[in-house]
């Protein structure tokens, strides 16, 4: 690439920070090889938990913090669709009665994205340096799908992976049943959906589940262990990054490389 | 009838979802109405700026209710007809029932009305001794079988084939019908038998109608069935069940929508049977009602214009929210104890009845917004789903123990020292409770995750904290 190295301010989402690093790490792989800048400036969560209970004031007062640290960078980039979804999307909605806070979150809104469509779309990003030998299978997370029309390009890069062969899920626009809060809160309903998509994913005959969202992966992963199979579950990002020696997949446990104390 | 409460959808869901014959006709709903869409749609090339269409011309109508309605009502009188303005549904019933005596109706023949049900207007006439006969195949099912509809277009969808003979069966032998039919043709044959002569019986017809056509004074009904037809035009009284948001200003703008309707409800380009009604029979007229009345029901409608939820009054009761809805897929129709079901159910119930009793209903979506992309008018109902969410959480409605964990849980999030520090902790506690392994079958406090799920153990330390450490080992020490 040619030019001034973009600034990304890495947006972690909550989740990898707290269960999967790996996920973040891969991020910061496919962005520096990409030739970015990333940083990471100190964060919680997007405050969609909030948002979607109803508690707006709350959820406001958490965007207010992620403006405030990311507005500075080039890009936010969020491997998620979701998180990203939220702060482009939903943080302009949010403050749509207070003009100084509604131009700075629709200012933030437009340069963030969804990591994967960040790398094909805006960089540009063709090929990938990784091997992984098997075949996979890809769920679309409904908000990147939705919100930041997340399709084609997951599918792009992972064509690009030596030994990769990826079989369609012909449910993969359909809800995991994860929703946030929701997979607690109507917990039955949840799984009902879940066992569904289990289904679907098992009759694909895949050895692996990838999808760009930890929330809808660790749903998918819990829901396909509990059940007996064995189906491995990562996040896209791990397999275009070429890091699947990391760590083992989601929920299993194995030989790693990992940063372990 | 009461049948399942909207308070009690959790157990409800519960029910219905350990309910075998209810959960074969739900995978059929899916695998049918979802493809049959897709194609519709893709078979039309405009298909998505018709929906824009669509959607401006509702939200003008909705602008300018009140000059609609009153041009419906001066066209409408003067071709013949009379129309009733009902602010709740019991001046509608009561409207109603006034018409009936009037006719001397024993016996009211009934197509399908949403806006019947939704006024529980079956029950009412049954107690003031007029028998009403449904006359739309799924209809008459579901009021054989003593049950709401569970579908806006599909009133019986949660029955399977083999339920509906076994009701046949039980209710037709008193019409010397002995023999359980099992062929879809068959069973649709026996009961238009038995409903022949019901037609000629019944004193008063009585429709729902999906658009009022301002320029003209006419109402529409779009059926498959055709029953529709002759429940209008054979009884000497036609009375029309409809709501105020139904308007539309011209006979081109209703068919701008009806493009987009069949489309969306059941794939067919057009439904089989478009029919309009304008006025009672003329002189000349070889057939028709003699009297034609308009029973326009508001209740709650006008109080949801100019408030977040005034998107929700463009909605064309197409269906396809909740033929794509994954809740639904699960739960079925009766599980939200109300009459409108699925995501504009949702949206919709808590308007008509307040959100006490009806919190679960836009509280239990993933958001996962497939209602949204496919609902033909554009309504964002994970968005009015969130609102009713707000209101629910700012009034107290939403249990305190959720408020609870939301608010403390919020305050975390906004110090990052503290959130970091609390982090650190689950991932060490989660680790230990792990003991090597890679996830969990039991965990306190996440009971319902565990359920049916192993819910996974984290990796190690946190991102931030790796983050942090690879970064000062990088730095040169000073
Ligand atoms: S909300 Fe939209 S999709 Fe649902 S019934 Fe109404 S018009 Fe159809």
């Amino acid at each position: 690439m040619t030019g001034k190295p973009k600034n990304i301010g890495l947006f972690v989402t909550c989740l990898a920070d707290l269960f999967r690093p790996t996920v973040g790490f891969a991020a910061v792989k496919l962005l520096e090889d990409a030739g970015c800048r990333v940083h990471v400036p100190t964060q919680t969560c997007c405050g969609q938990p909030a948002f979607n209970a109803g508690a707006r004031a709350n959820a406001q007062a958490i965007a207010r913090g992620v403006i405030a640290a990311f507005e500075r960078f080039d890009y936010v980039v969020a491997p998620s669709g979701s998180c990203a979804g939220m702060i482009g999307k939903h943080y302009p909605e949010l403050f749509q009665d207070d003009p100084t806070w509604s131009k700075r979150a629709r200012a933030l809104g437009i340069k963030t994205f969804e990591l994967v469509s960040f790398l094909t779309d805006v960089l540009g990003v063709r090929a990938v340096d990784a091997a992984f030998e098997g075949k996979v299978t890809y769920h679309d997370s409904c908000s990147g799908l939705r919100e930041l029309n997340v399709k084609r390009q997951p599918r792009q890069l992972l064509r690009q992976v030596e030994g990769l062969e990826l079989v369609e899920l012909p449910s993969a626009e359909e809800c995991c049943g994860f929703g946030g809060t929701f997979c607690v809160k109507y917990a039955d309903i949840s799984i009902d959906i879940v066992e569904r998509k289990r289904k679907d994913i098992v009759a694909t005959g895949a050895g692996t589940l990838l999808a760009g969202d930890l929330g809808c992966l660790m749903n998918m992963a819990g829901r396909l262990h509990r059940a007996g199979g064995d189906v491995e579950v990562r996040h896209v990002a791990e397999v275009l990054a070429g890091m699947t020696d990391d760590a083992p997949p989601i929920g299993d446990t194995g030989p790693t490389r990992a940063r372990e104390d | 009838m009461e049948f399942m409460q909207a308070r009690k959808f959790k157990d409800n869901a519960r029910e219905a979802m350990a309910d075998r014959n209810l959960q074969s006709a739900l995978a059929q709903l899916k695998g049918g109405f979802i493809p049959r869409r897709q194609e519709a749609a893709d078979r039309l090339p405009e298909f998505d700026a018709l929906r824009d269409r669509a959607r401006e011309l509702k939200d003008h109508v909705l602008a300018n209710l009140d000059v609609y309605l009153e041009t419906f009502e001066e066209n409408c009188r003067a071709a013949g007809g009379q129309v009733h303005w009902c602010a709740t549904a019991e001046d509608a019933r009561a409207a109603i029932l006034g018409i009936c005596r009037e006719a001397g109706a024993r016996t009211v023949t009934k197509g399908k009305s949403m806006v019947a049900e939704e006024i529980h207007l079956n029950g009412f006439l049954e107690r003031h001794g007029i028998t009403p006969v449904e006359t739309d195949l799924g209809e008459y099912i579901i009021q054989l079988a003593e049950e709401p509809p569970s579908h806006i277009i599909g009133p019986a969808v949660h029955k399977t084939k083999d339920q509906v003979s076994d009701l046949f069966l039980a209710h037709h032998r008193q019409y010397g019908k002995t023999v359980r039919q099992t062929e879809p043709g068959a069973i649709i044959n026996e009961a238009r038998e038995v409903l022949r002569q019901k037609y000629f019986d019944a004193d008063v017809g009585i429709t729902g109608a999906n658009f009022l056509v301002a320029e003209t004074g006419s109402t529409i009904i779009v059926t498959n069935e055709g029953n529709g037809d002759l429940t209008q035009t054979l009884p000497r009284t036609h009375i029309v069940v409809t709501s105020i948001e139904k308007v539309v200003p011209t006979l081109e703008d209703a068919s701008t929508i009806l493009r987009v309707l069949a489309r969306s409800a059941t794939g067919q380009d057009f439904s089989a049977y478009t029919t309009l009604s304008t006025g009672g029979r003329r002189d000349g007229d070889l057939d028709g009602p003699e009297n034609f009345h308009v029973v326009l029901l508001d209740n709650g409608r006008s109080a949801m214009l100019g408030t977040e939820f005034q998107d929700m009054l463009r909605c064309i009761r197409c269906g396809a929210c909740m033929n794509h809805c994954p809740v639904y897929h699960s739960v079925g129709g009766h599980s939200y104890g109300a009459v409108y079901v699925g995501p504009m159910g949702a949206v919709l119930t808590p308007s008509l009845e307040g959100i006490d009793d009806a919190r679960h209903l836009p509280s239990a979506s993933t958001f996962c917004g497939r209602c949204e992309s496919v609902c033909p008018m554009r309504i964002p109902l994970p968005k009015m789903m969130r609102h009713w969410r707000e209101r629910a959480y700012d009034s107290g409605a939403s249990a305190a123990m959720e408020r609870w964990g939301v608010d403390i849980w919020a305050w975390t999030a906004r110090r990052p020292w503290l959130y970091e520090a609390g982090a650190r902790l689950a991932v060490r506690l989660l680790k230990r409770l792990g003991r090597g392994r890679g996830r969990l079958r039991r965990l306190p406090l996440a009971g319902g995750w565990t359920r049916g799920r192993d819910f996974p153990v984290p990796e190690g330390r946190t991102f931030q904290e790796q983050w942090r450490a690879r970064r000062r080992a990088a730095r040169p020490a000073p």
